[in-house]
């Protein structure tokens, strides 16, 4: 990574800082206590069941809203504000500043998703009184959301690159719902005919697959995840945030600025 | 050799929801700027100075025509580093500081990391905001800005500092020590380039100006010229209200306050009015030649009806 593109993502990071981001840390570990205390009456596996599937669903609809709604932002209100002209105007490449967007989006939700993750652990250490071999899958869970959130902020990007912040926040949320119902998507595919089978089933590989990064129900009874599973998600996550962070620098590239 | 070049540098652009219509933003445009100048561009609001900044800047992309910039094609990556730009009314980042601001743009530039410190504190002192150099931005006033906006533009040392209105929403005090900052670097050797359209910032600091109007280049020349040549006419001011009368009868436009006297009178008239004051026993104190200004220039250049108040004429010359 050169040196332009970290100092546009650590400018980016502390931007999010400062605008208050991180507190949503806070409802979070309001959550998480009130989950601790209210499951305790509950036999001890329901009590961990709950906790890790109560814990890690709320990291990921917490950062996914974050990635969406500063996404779709992070460009538009430089553009909007005239602070990218400084920017610019100097010997930085547009494709450096979005790349340098993406990375200091996602570093603020990795480090949001730390402070999570730890809270997350000590409500398990309070209600199951100790940790399992188990446990160590729940770290997996943790790095398909982060996938999640790579994904998320990249398209966010790539929406934001061609259409207002408002029309961009609509179109992630709607391919965030497609992504995380894609396998029902194909079944569906598989009973229409002709044409639309093949339309349908095109829709449900064009968008993220979110499903095959949603691991929370299997960690949360204690099964393991396959490393092929892991090597693949990974590969799938890097493939797919390149292509759309390249397209949305691609638009940029050829942009007007107001 | 010329540091900025322009071969017919053209922005159309397309209006219009339903029915576009194009609408004309820069004329082609030709225009070539010396080493070392301190160049005005100068026109009334909306006239295509802004529109012109940013195709220099790489901002907006030109629909037809080129430019140079320091003998680089003005989007080549190299030039950027060489260049400083203050946009129009500059906005800049909220959650940070004056300080933090000049460091994270100061790296964007490639300043040296051993040098970076020590170059934006002199920034700061040079605009004035040490004092509030650790105070977020989101509490500056709007010279404030502008003055870290001229900080910013000159931070990495550029060879050609672009500035758009640099005297934009600046008191009378603030003004001057912009002039003051533009005039030392021409002092420098950098060549500045800045669109206005206050014409006494213009005539004070530019060594050559060019007048746009509806997005078309209306002419070009050097100050000095514009404002040397002489109209034919002469002031004369004396002391002696007895030599009014005369002064007048030779058809002269006179203004009295006191004993003061100050005529405005054909230079082919000059010898006869020496006389009259003579005769009257009064005093002749300055005879002046008046000159053209830029003014002049450029309400000439804008042509009919772009004017809405008489040109006033300013003197210069030699006292008597």
């Amino acid at each position: 990574m050169n040196a332009r593109i970290g100092w546009i993502a650590f400018n980016t990071f502390r931007e999010a800082v400062r605008d208050r981001v991180l507190y949503n840390l806070i409802a979070f570990a309001l959550i998480m206590t009130a989950a601790a205390v209210l499951v305790g009456q509950i036999s001890i596996q329901i009590e961990r069941i709950v906790v890790v599937n109560l814990g890690l669903t709320a990291i990921s609809i917490f950062g996914i809203i974050i990635a969406i709604f500063i996404g779709v932002g992070l460009v538009a209100k430089e553009i909007e504000k005239r602070t990218l002209y400084t920017v610019l105007s100097r010997p930085v490449r547009r494709w450096e500043f979005i790349v340098g967007k993406f990375f200091g989006l996602t570093w603020t939700l990795v480090v949001n998703t730390f402070f999570m993750a730890l809270g997350l652990f000590a409500a398990l250490l309070y209600v199951a009184g100790q940790y399992t071999r188990a446990d160590l899958w729940l770290l997996v869970a943790l790095y398909f959301i982060v996938l999640q959130f790579f994904l998320m902020t990249a398209l966010a990007l790539l929406f934001s690159s061609f259409s207002t912040p408002i029309m961009s926040s609509v179109f992630a949320f709607a391919v965030f719902l497609i992504g995380t119902f894609a396998d029902e998507l194909h079944d569906v595919a598989q009973m229409l005919p002709g044409v639309s089978k093949f339309l349908v089933n095109g829709l449900a590989y064009l968008v993220p697959n979110f499903a095959a990064l949603n691991v929370i129900s299997q960690v949360a009874h204690g099964e393991p995840i396959e490393p092929r599973l892991i090597a693949l998600n990974s590969l799938y996550a890097l493939l797919y945030s390149v292509a759309a962070i390249s397209f949305a620098a691609l638009i940029f590239d050829r942009r007007n600025l107001k | 050799m010329p540091v900025i070049e322009t071969f017919g540098l053209e922005k159309r652009y397309l209006v219009g929801f339903w029915r576009k219509r194009e609408r004309i933003g820069l004329h082609p445009l030709n225009l070539s700027v010396e080493d070392g100048e301190v160049f005005g561009f100068l026109g009334p609001n909306g006239a295509g100075k802004t529109t012109t900044l940013k195709l220099l800047m790489g901002l907006i992309f030109p629909t037809a025509g080129s430019a140079n910039i320091l003998g680089l094609p003005h989007y080549d990556h190299r030039v950027k580093a060489r260049i400083g730009y203050l946009p129009e009314n500059p906005y800049f980042y909220d959650h940070l500081t004056a300080e933090e601001l000049l460091e994270y743009l100061a790296q964007l530039s490639g300043v040296d990391a051993r040098d970076r410190k020590r170059r934006v504190q002199e920034m700061l002192a040079r605009v004035g905001l040490t004092e509030s150099s650790r105070m977020q931005l989101r509490k500056f006033s709007k010279g404030m800005l502008q003055r870290v906006g001229i900080a910013q533009a000159i931070l990495h040392e550029p060879q050609v500092v672009f500035l758009d209105e640099p005297m934009s929403g600046l008191d009378p005090i603030g003004r001057r020590e912009v002039r003051d900052l533009i005039q030392r670097l021409k002092d420098e050797g950098r060549t500045v380039f800045f669109s206005t359209h206050i014409l006494s910032d213009a005539e004070s600091l530019c060594d050559r100006v060019a007048v746009i109007h509806k997005g078309e280049l209306r002419g070009v020349g050097a100050v000095a010229d514009l404002t040397s040549r002489v109209t034919g006419e002469v002031e004369v001011l004396w002391q002696g209200a007895a030599a009014t009368p005369a002064l007048i009868a030779l058809g002269a436009e006179v203004h009295a306050t006191g004993e003061i006297g100050r005529a405005t009178l054909a230079e082919t008239q000059l010898d006869a009015a020496i006389d009259a004051i003579r005769r009257a026993h009064a005093k002749l104190i300055a005879v002046t030649p008046v000159r053209s200004t830029l003014e002049d220039y450029f309400v000439e250049r804008l042509g009919p009806g772009a004017s809405t108040s008489d040109a006033p004429r300013e003197k210069t010359g030699v006292r008597g």
